[in-house]
Order: C-alpha cells, then sequence, then structure tokens
C-alpha cells in the first residue's frame, strides 16, 4: 500500500497511526539513535560541568607534580573519564551532522564521516590512557 | 548510486531577515565546532600532566602566554555558551517554549548567560591564583 493510497480512503483504513506505521522503518531500525544519545551525552556534561570546573580550578598554578597526584585520585579520573567520554560522543554526532549537511559531495562526505570518527576516538583514548596513567601512578 | 531528483529547493540564507534565534543557532554550530577543536587541548593538557615535568611546562607556557589566554578564555566563553544554548535546546526539546517572546528570552538568556558565567568562571580562577 502506497502512501497516497492510504489518504482518504475508508475500506484501507487502518486503527495504526501513520507514527506507527513508519515506526523501526529506519536505517537499521535506529534511525533516531544519534538524536537520542547527542541527547544523553548533552545532559551528562551539564550535569559534570560545576564538577570538571572545579577539578581545572584545583589545577590551577600548580606544578606537574601537583597536578598529577590530583588528576590521579579516584573521583576525579572517574568525573574526568566520565566527562571524556561523553564529550566524544557528542562531539562525534555534532560534527557529523554538521558534514552532512555541508558537504555534498558523496566522497568527500564519508571520508569527512570517517575522519571525524578517528579523531573523536583518538582524542578519547588518548586522554583516557593518559587519566589511566596518572591514577597507576606510573 | 541513484540519480538526483530535482526537487524544489527552499530560498536561499540571503532572503530572510537575520533574527537573534537564527544567529545563535549557527553561533551554537560555531562553538561545538571551536569546542570539538579545543579538545585537542585538553587530551594535550592531560597527556602532558602523565608525562612530565617537561611536558607539563610546555602546556603551562602555552596557558600562560597572553594567546593561550585568549584560547582558553575564548574555549570558556565556547563552552559556557554551547552549554547554556544546549539547555535552551532541551527546554524545546520537552515542548516549551516556542511563543515568540519565550524563544527569545531563551536566546538572550543563553547569550548574556555564557558571557556572565565565562567573566565570573575567570574572575574565580585568578581570585584563588590561576593568574600567577
Amino acid at each position: 500500500m502506497s502512501f497516497d493510497e492510504s489518504h482518504g480512503s475508508p475500506k484501507r483504513s487502518s486503527m495504526r497511526t501513520p507514527l506507527g506505521r513508519v515506526r523501526n522503518l529506519g536505517a537499521a531500525h535506529s534511525g533516531t539513535s544519534d538524536f537520542w544519545r547527542q541527547r544523553i551525552t548533552g545532559v551528562a556534561m551539564t550535569l559534570l560541568m560545576i564538577p570538571v570546573i572545579v577539578i581545572v580550578m584545583m589545577l590551577l598554578g600548580r606544578n606537574q607534580a601537583g597536578a598529577a597526584q590530583i588528576l590521579g585520585s579516584l573521583p576525579i579520573a572517574v568525573i574526568l573519564l566520565l566527562f571524556i567520554f561523553a564529550s566524544a560522543w557528542h562531539m562525534k554526532i555534532g560534527m557529523q551532522v554538521v558534514i552532512e549537511d555541508y558537504i555534498h559531495n558523496e566522497k568527500l562526505k564519508l571520508i569527512s564521516i570517517m575522519l571525524n570518527n578517528f579523531f573523536s576516538i583518538a582524542v578519547a583514548l588518548a586522554s583516557t590512557y593518559a587519566i589511566l596513567k596518572l591514577s597507576s601512578g606510573v | 548510486m541513484t540519480a538526483r531528483i530535482e526537487r524544489p529547493l527552499s530560498p536561499h540564507m540571503q532572503v530572510y531577515r537575520w533574527t537573534l534565534t537564527m544567529a545563535l543557532s549557527i553561533v551554537h554550530r560555531a562553538t561545538g565546532i571551536a569546542l570539538y577543536a579545543g579538545t585537542l587541548l585538553l587530551a594535550w593538557w592531560l597527556i602532558a600532566a602523565a608525562s612530565g615535568p617537561t611536558a607539563y611546562g610546555h602546556v603551562q607556557a602555552f596557558t600562560g602566554s597572553i594567546i593561550g589566554r585568549l584560547i582558553v578564555f575564548g574555549y570558556t566563553w565556547a563552552l559556557m555558551h554551547h552549554m547554556l544554548s544546549g539547555i535552551r535546546h532541551f527546554v524545546w526539546d520537552l515542548g516549551y517554549g516556542f511563543k515568540a517572546n519565550e524563544r527569545e528570552a531563551l536566546t538572550w538568556g543563553a547569550l548574556i548567560g555564557g558571557i556572565v558565567l565565562t567573566v565570573l568562571v575567570w574572575i574565580i580562577a585568578y581570585a584563588i591564583g590561576g593568574g600567577r
């Protein structure tokens, strides 16, 4: 049944709403997952903002030894890891939206999306590695 | 790849009168892109702290310089603005704040709030000795 046929044809009426008909029919059945994750990570970072600012303030004016000691403590490491994880995911989704909006050349678009993934994951892993190294005190 | 279908296009940007919400929508994206690049600074800082005094000294020399301070100040504003502008989007996502005056109020709130929070954070930072 095509979309047009469903209009004004009582014989083909259904109890299903238009939303119900299209739900789960998006790409890979997950059309809104990026939208939702963008919100989850955004809320997470908003909640983490004050603790993160406090941590940065604590480090101001300290030398490496002092900074390493603070960054290596468990609660601070966990807060920063959560913030980095949320940031990387949030910025990966955000940049992908920008790429999809403005880059119309198909090949260039796919390459850009790939590079965006690489960059976001590299930043997240490098930062995570640094924090874990500080936490283990090596 | 399938051939592109010729569809009617929306009028181009220039025909619209600039509105506050439209300008701030662009600023939201721009600050997002700036923050994206700024994560390199965050990663550099953390890696330096994990690497040792020499590497950390380089970061401190950079963030202590005039250009470094300007970048970190800009980064602070981008972060504060993007956060408040994002909270504005959460309000809209929940279905509130769509009346003309509400839209304007939320947008002005994000704009002014972002500047106020940035200045506040920097005043506190200098007060506790970050300016050394």
